[in-house]
């Protein structure tokens, strides 16, 4: 604990009116978070993208062809909370995102 | 025979709500939301008029409410915008806690404010109480005593604002002042428009190449330093309150600082006041000083931030000060002005002058000639020892029993 | 009170214009490089109800913002105040009341119980209605106060409110020289 209260910024360090850097998110690595994982099976998967636009993380990663069509490539362990969302959300014919348990 | 100070000066007949809107002409925000209240509706009124004229280029916002007023304001104040607002008593009451958003965001947002009494029962003739309640709550407060300083303050305090990052308002004295006609020396609109310069904000909302997030939440680890930031902004901010007033009187003439010392300096009594009393007072120091009476006055002009340690310097020779209050603090202790004035002399060392409490003016009752006589006199009996001051609050000018 | 200063009461009922004729009149005294104020009693405002407004002129310029108690002048816009309202408060030997109405001076000193000395009249009501077509009798008034006063230039006056009036009336120069001559007829009618 003590060397996490080293690293807080004092007063005169932080910038004024509670202004936070945009996309900070991305380094808060809540991903250690994860009880439950979900794992994307891309052979099922149709990209639809409805996992991708559930996700309150933003921890589905697409990808995007010449003609910019996007594709899931795959989910983002690192942010990922494990909250199951896109598992429920992926149409039930397709089942292409399982939940399982995170082994640690 | 009047006359300007200002060599391109200007001098006019306008009330103080007159002079208001024509200066928020020449400074030409980008935004101004705000919802009319007597007493200030014709600042609103006269500036809506310029923008439906097309005289001015700014963006009004017509609202719902004095708290829509100022979200809209911080809203275009966070989005790089100059935004303005204007409001009195009950209007300011429903900013409340928008007011705090807007400093805590360090939004250089400036407020036009006409001092009027809160309600109940329902009054709209002047007293302190509307902006001493918002007196922490991290808005810069500049006082008038007459049309020619709310203008003059008006033009500064953009100025002052933007360079401390925090909001800040410009007061004037309900009716008494903003419904005055008095002479006013107006400065060309171009001179005014050069002193306030342009807006150019570090960070902005609307600047998509550095985007950022602003208003998230802040808890134990990281509030309090945030707060202290904006504490020490204000304490900051005394030194830009001096230089725009220097710069201010290299440009146009006139002199501005903290307060005003009126024949202080040799002063054995003297009243401690803020607004347009002030002058009252002046007139009587007059009197005083021809008779002998070595009687001064302190007209505070910067509230917030208060010049704690220069205020305790210029009143450290006095004998008996009294510090004249225009709001009660309902609190069982003193009202907001004596308790700084007191704090900051304690604080300083000074111990020696005998500090009297009056509240007077409430709801816009008078304080004028003969009751400001009678104060001085109760000044001198204390200074020279005949009586012991008082250790509560005088209520001035009232019907007590 | 410094003794240059001048202090003006006007007395109207809401809608005669007893604040406009103090800020007109404020305004054109501005002109002839005087300091002033000019201020309205602080209330709401109802139309009919009795309404004050106030004036200072100085040639130093005034600091006091307090209401006027003492003052040397008192303008009644209509003279059915006389009965419900104590429009000679506050005024002392020197002070002068100037009435608009169709009784004479003595008349009316007899309804206020002050020295004929003291009382002005001018049918004010009269003149507007013949000058500008309508009883509005705050203009007319202004220069009856004019003549009372004696120490102001009538003529800067006139200048001043011409070209006042010229900017507020442009469409409607009959109107500017109704007001005009209604000041000029009062300044010479008004009699003591």
């Amino acid at each position: 604990m003590r060397k996490e209260e080293d690293k807080k910024l004092t007063a005169a360090e932080l910038p004024i009116g509670g202004i936070v850097e945009a996309g900070t998110a991305v380094n808060f690595h809540t991903g250690t978070w994860r009880s439950q994982r979900p794992v994307w099976n891309r052979d099922k998967c149709i990209s639809c993208l409805i996992c991708w636009i559930s996700c309150p993380d933003g921890s589905i990663k697409i990808v995007s062809d010449e003609k910019r069509t996007s594709f899931v490539d795959g989910i983002d362990y690192d942010n990922c909370k494990g909250c199951g969302i896109c598992a429920k959300e992926c149409p039930t014919r397709i089942s292409a995102i399982t939940m399982e348990q995170e082994k640690k | 025979m009047i006359k300007t100070v200002y060599s391109k000066g200007n001098l006019v007949a306008k009330t103080g709500n007159e002079i208001i809107a024509e200066a928020l002409r020449q400074i030409e925000p980008d935004v101004m939301a705000a919802y009319p209240i007597t007493p200030a509706t014709e600042i609103v009124q006269i500036f809506s008029q310029f923008v439906a004229d097309g005289i001015v280029k700014s963006e009004y916002v017509a609202v719902e409410s004095e708290h829509s007023a100022i979200s809209a304001t911080i809203a275009a104040s966070a989005a790089g915008a100059r935004a303005i607002t204007s409001t009195s008593s009950q209007g300011l009451c429903l900013m409340w806690e928008m007011l705090y958003i807007a400093s805590g965001l360090r939004l250089p947002i400036i407020l036009a404010e006409v001092n009027r009494a809160i309600s109940a029962p329902i009054n709209i003739n002047a007293d302190h109480s509307d902006t001493m309640g918002a007196r922490d709550s991290g808005w810069i407060q500049i006082y008038s005593e007459n049309s020619q300083e709310a203008y003059d303050n008006m033009i500064q305090i953009i100025r002052i604002a933007e360079e401390a990052k925090l909001p800040a308002l410009v007061a004037m004295d309900g009716f008494i002042t903003s419904h005055c006609m008095e002479v006013v020396e107006i400065y060309p609109d171009a001179d005014v428009k050069a002193f306030v310069g342009e807006y150019k904000p570090e960070r902005y909302l609307l600047d998509v190449r550095r985007p950022y997030t602003l208003g998230s939440i802040d808890l134990q680890d990281y509030y309090f330093e945030h707060r202290y930031q904006l504490a020490q902004a204000m304490r900051d901010a005394r030194d830009i309150v001096l230089d725009v007033a220097e710069e201010f009187k290299k440009t146009f003439g006139r002199e501005y600082s903290f307060y005003e010392k009126y024949m202080l300096d040799d002063a054995e009594v003297a009243i401690v006041i803020i607004g347009s009393t002030a002058g009252n007072v002046k007139a009587v120091v007059k009197e005083l000083r021809e008779k002998g009476i070595k009687a001064g006055l302190l007209k505070i002009r910067v509230y917030r931030p208060f010049p704690t340690e220069q205020i305790a310097k210029d009143l450290a020779h006095v004998k008996a000060i009294a510090v004249m209050d225009r709001s009660d603090s309902c609190s069982g202790a003193f009202p907001p002005v004596y308790s700084d004035v007191v704090a900051s002399l304690y604080s300083s060392g000074i111990l020696n002058p005998k500090i009297l409490s009056y509240v007077y003016g409430i709801g816009g009752r008078e304080f004028c000639g003969e009751q400001i006589v009678n104060v001085y006199e109760t000044l001198g009996k204390v200074a020279s020892g005949l009586e012991k001051p008082s250790n509560r609050i005088e209520y001035i000018n009232i019907r007590i029993e | 009170m410094s003794a240059k200063m001048i202090e003006i009461r006007w007395h109207g009922r809401g809608g005669q214009g007893a604040k406009t004729a103090a800020l007109l009149f404020a305004e054109t005294v501005m002109a002839t490089g005087m300091y002033i104020q000019a201020f309205p009693e602080y209330g709401p405002e109802r139309m009919g109800a009795p309404v004050q407004s106030f004036n200072r002129i100085s040639e130093d310029p005034i600091v006091i913002h307090s209401g006027i108690k003492n003052p040397n002048y008192v303008v009644i816009l209509d003279s059915s105040l006389m009965e419900s309202v104590p429009i000679t408060d506050g005024i002392d030997k020197t002070g002068k009341v100037i009435v608009n109405t169709s009784l004479s001076t003595s008349e009316i000193a007899e309804r206020l119980d002050i020295d004929t000395s003291q009382i002005y009249v001018v049918n004010a009501s009269k003149i507007a209605l013949e000058t500008i077509g309508k009883d509005i009798p705050n203009t007319p008034m202004l220069g009856a106060l004019l003549k009372v006063i004696g120490t102001l230039d009538i003529n800067g006056v006139l200048k001043d409110i011409n070209f006042k009036l010229m900017a507020k009336f442009r469409h409607k120069p009959g109107i500017v020289e109704g007001n005009l001559a209604s000041i000029k007829m009062a300044f010479d009618k008004v009699k003591n």
